[in-house]
């Protein structure tokens, strides 16, 4: 029989219920995301003017690590795993995921990671401070011991992301409802499908390359040290074909959101799903095969630097494709501008900018003057910030009136749209003119004519921060006291399974299958 | 198109830049508000700059396509204006238009691009060799077959970073001495490090190389006008990279010459001071600054190093002991640590200096003395 949920904390400390489980993923990944995000304000707090004011070179090393490894492991990636959980088994009409008590513990070992990895920050040594990239042999020979935590928290957020993506894997293809065919399918379940198996292929592919650096420090191999007939730039091949994989499992989901966004205010069907499917699946497929355009400054022979070229610049075909179709889905609808479209619309243009600079990187000739520049710091925050988090944002206000029965007050949230918008793009589009006039990216320091664009950049970054705060009173608010909801439907032009149960979603959904036509 | 084009730019990518540009443009005020790269000195940087500018062209001429039907529908087909949605979902031929076209786009700028990199890899033909080695933090240039080499190290104060006196115009820019070349002359370089990664990147002249300890990589530059030209390590290497910028001095080709006989001669008398005696207060005064220059990014000017990271040389068991232990670690660095092998870096003078500082320095006073002759007896000892 359904029941409700456990009293007190063991419903959460036990739970094996989809939706308590996506909460916790989702509180989690936005615990991350402010932590994260303070590493940022360091960040920009010291490069508002030249010269060292705030912290030493040193430290502000471990503020560029921890502030990545922190936002692409901790706050992105775990956002997207909670709203797998919350929405996948509503959208195709299961009761739960396949396999609940997984569930929980791909959950529950993500806080112990991260306290691994914020622990080193009070050690001796440090955090640490070799980049989100850990490229050896600076995160080997030359890195504090504490980089022993961090292998570790990176082998434990592998198993969680590993059997996160079991889970998916199983419930998508085991748990549909009856006439839901694969081609039926939503698209946020589509690329949660695709992106699941991105996961398991590479994230083993991660950790090898840890266990190969801690064999390096701890064990006496010579992996990655040429001195004993390793190669540096092994550990680059290795680390990017996990990495360029990883990119992509952050955006696909962010496509898969904004695929339904969309068509819901536009109060029209999305335009080619099927090519959308197929390109999802494209795009899955080119990024195991272009990983070395992050490396060529590594001395590639040529034919290997051309490959890689040709090959990175085949994935603006089919992400054009996406771009077109959103646009097509928009032309002739019947539009209103609600916060998640809002944020979906701005996601469209500023990913399209990201896709036209990742277009420019991909130029290996050009690429010589944009490599570890600050223009590919703007590159690829266009397509995670504006990417991969205004998508999770527009997530949060479109499902939360279905998770909760309340609805958010949408004038404050339309201003912390515009704030976002407008902070974000005084941080970021800055960035690209302090790339091009030649000011390399990960400096705590840096010449006198890059001053003026750090100063606007910094600026623009505690408006956006400060947009994060609102973000959450909004969302607090709406959980606490907003305007209680009872229709299945929030917004009129909103299709999917998800929206025929009742309003707040009960705690347990279809136990009984529904029937899709 | 480049003038133009650079004046377009900045219209279409910081409408903002017109209030700056306003009244008398400085050109340190343009400096300042940089909006693209430079076009630079090289036939390399020139032709990256030239696709760099094509396909930017080509994106934001996509881009206001793709823009201008997403607004128009924003501002024609809105529900408040009394819209009612279409139904279509999908036309087989505008996805077809819409894979096809982009694809060939993507095959005009595979053309140049190219072209380009062949070119950047063509580095037969050099009439000079350099090899560039980057260590923490800094470079050695060293002149094949000139028996000339040098390291060339950031002479900004600490008192500039710490912001207790003014920053200089070159703040973070200057080094003790500039790698020379000749102009319009081609250059190959041979780029390797000895500790972690770092990359050598000269945007005037288009070149950017990993520097990778055990590898050795090449690439060329051939610069058409004499100046100096300033760049960066462009590789996360560790706390100060940041602070190991580079410079090049490029010269005329006389100019070069003597420049190279003069440094030649200079090589041949550090070598000749290598015999003499010195006091020991002599030694602590040059000792005191090689140390600063060479040293104290890690140990710290204070001899305490940063704990759990870099370690102290206060009461150091190494600094305090066996006089030879102590040349063993310098000269021939630690493996498996940050501690590099200064026998090749330094002259046996700057050794000597710095050693004998060291074993005096903050209270360490064991009234020892190095001589230049004891550190290559050292050395020839091995």
């Amino acid at each position: 029989m359904a029941h409700g949920p456990a009293k007190g904390i063991g419903r959460w400390l036990f739970t094996t219920n989809h939706k308590d489980i996506g909460t916790l993923y989702l509180w989690f990944s936005f615990a991350m995301f402010l932590l994260g995000g303070f590493f940022a304000m360091v960040i920009r707090a010291e490069l508002f003017e030249p010269g060292m004011q705030i912290v030493r070179p040193e430290f502000f090393n471990q503020m560029t690590t921890m502030h990545g490894l922190v936002m692409v492991f901790g706050a992105i990636m775990p956002a997207f795993v909670g709203l797998a959980n919350w929405m996948i088994p509503m959208m195709i009409g299961a009761p739960d995921m396949a396999l609940p008590r997984m569930n929980n513990l791909s959950f529950w070992i993500l806080p112990f990671a991260f306290a691994l990895l914020a622990s080193t920050l009070f050690m001796e040594g440090g955090a640490p401070n070799f980049g989100w990239t850990f490229y050896a042999p600076l995160s080997t020979t030359y890195a504090p011991d504490t980089v022993n935590y961090f292998i570790f928290g990176v082998h434990i957020m592998g198993a969680s992301s590993i059997m996160g993506s079991i889970n998916i894997i199983a419930t998508v293809l085991n748990m549909r409802a009856p006439g839901m065919t694969l081609m039926k399918m939503p698209m946020f379940v589509w690329t949660w499908l695709i992106t699941a198996f991105l996961l398991i292929a590479v994230m083993p592919v991660l950790a090898g390359a840890v266990t190969m650096m801690l064999m390096d420090i701890n064990f006496g191999t010579s992996f990655f040290d040429a001195a004993g007939g390793g190669d540096p730039v092994l550990f680059q091949h290795v680390f990017w074909f996990f990495g360029h994989p990883e990119v992509y499992i952050i955006i696909l989901p962010a496509f898969g959101v904004i695929s339904h966004i969309i068509p819901t205010f536009s109060r029209k069907p999305l335009f080619g799903y099927s090519s959308m499917v197929y390109a999802t699946a494209s795009i899955a497929f080119l990024s195991f095969i272009v990983w070395a355009h992050h490396m060529f400054m590594v001395g590639m022979p040529i034919g290997g630097e051309l490959y890689f070229m040709y090959a990175t610049m085949l994935i603006a075909i089919p992400t054009a494709a996406k771009v077109f179709n959103w646009v097509s889905t928009m032309f002739r609808g019947s539009l209103t501008f609600e916060t998640p479209m809002l944020f979906a619309i701005a996601f469209v243009i500023l990913f399209t900018i990201g896709g036209f600079t990742g277009v420019m990187v991909a130029i290996a000739p050009s690429d010589v003057q944009y490599h570890d520049s600050y223009f590919v710091v703007a590159h690829f925050h266009y397509v995670m910030v504006a990417g991969a988090v205004f998508s999770g944002t527009a997530a949060v206000y479109y499902w939360l009136p279905k998770w909760c029965g309340r609805m958010y007050d949408e004038t404050m949230a339309k201003l912390q749209f515009w704030i976002s918008f407008i902070g974000f793009n005084i941080t970021f589009f800055p960035q690209h003119f302090l790339g091009l006039a030649g000011m390399p990216r990960r400096y705590a320091d840096y010449a006198l004519q890059f001053s003026d664009w750090n100063m606007v950049s910094s600026i623009g970054a505690f408006i956006y921060g400060s947009s994060q705060l609102l973000f959450m009173f909004i969302v607090i608010r709406a959980i606490r006291s907003g305007k209680q909801l009872s229709e299945p439907k929030t917004w009129e032009g909103a299709e999917g399974l998800e929206w025929t149960v009742a309003t707040p979603a009960p705690y347990h959904t279809f136990t009984t299958p529904p029937e899709v036509k | 198109m480049s003038r133009r084009a650079n004046m377009l730019f900045a219209l279409v990518l910081a409408p903002v830049m017109s209030l700056v540009f306003s009244g008398s443009v400085l050109a340190e005020e343009a400096q300042r508000w940089a909006l693209n790269m430079p076009k630079g000195v090289t036939p390399v940087s020139n032709a990256i700059y030239d696709i760099h500018m094509v396909i930017f062209w080509i994106c934001v001429a996509i881009g206001i396509g793709v823009f201008a039907i997403m607004f128009y529908s924003m501002y024609a087909h809105r529900k408040s204006r009394g819209a009612v949605a279409a139904n279509f979902h999908e036309n087989t031929t505008a996805e077809v238009v819409w894979t096809v076209i982009p694809a060939l786009i993507l095959v005009v700028m595979a053309i140049p691009a190219t072209s380009t990199l062949l070119d950047v890899y063509d580095t037969s033909e050099a009439e000079i060799d350099v090899k560039v080695t980057g260590y923490q933090w800094k470079w050695q240039y060293e002149y094949l077959g000139e028996d000339v080499a040098y390291m060339s190290e950031l002479t900004t104060p600490e008192s500039e970073i710490y912001n207790t006196a003014p920053k200089s115009q070159y703040y973070l820019q200057e080094v003790s001495e500039p790698l020379v070349l000749p102009v319009k002359t081609k250059v190959r370089f041979l780029i390797t490090a000895k500790d972690v990664i770092h990359s050598w990147w000269v945007p005037d002249f288009g070149v950017k190389k990993d520097a990778i300890p055990g590898f050795v990589n090449e690439t060329w530059t051939y610069v058409e006008e004499p100046g100096i030209y300033r760049g960066e390590c462009a590789e996360l290497c560790g706390k100060a990279h940041a602070f190991m910028p580079i410079v090049v001095n490029v010269l005329e080709k006389e100019e070069y010459n003597s420049w190279l006989a003069e440094k030649k001669a200079q090589v041949a008398a550090v070598r000749e001071l290598a015999k003499k005696t010195f006091t020991k207060e002599e030694l602590m005064v040059q000792g005191e600054a090689a140390y600063n220059r060479s040293c104290a990014s890690c140990h710290m000017g204070n001899g305490e190093g940063i704990a759990g990271v870099f370690p102290g040389l206060k009461g150091s068991a190494i600094a305090t002991g066996d006089i030879n232990g102590h040349l063993d670690v310098v000269v021939n660095g630690k493996a498996g640590t940050a501690m590099q092998a200064f026998g090749g870096q330094l002259s046996e003078v700057d050794l000597a200096a710095i050693i004998t500082y060291e074993r005096n320095a903050w209270g360490n006073d064991t009234g020892d003395v190095v001589q230049p002759i004891d550190v290559l007896k050292f050395k020839q000892g091995q």
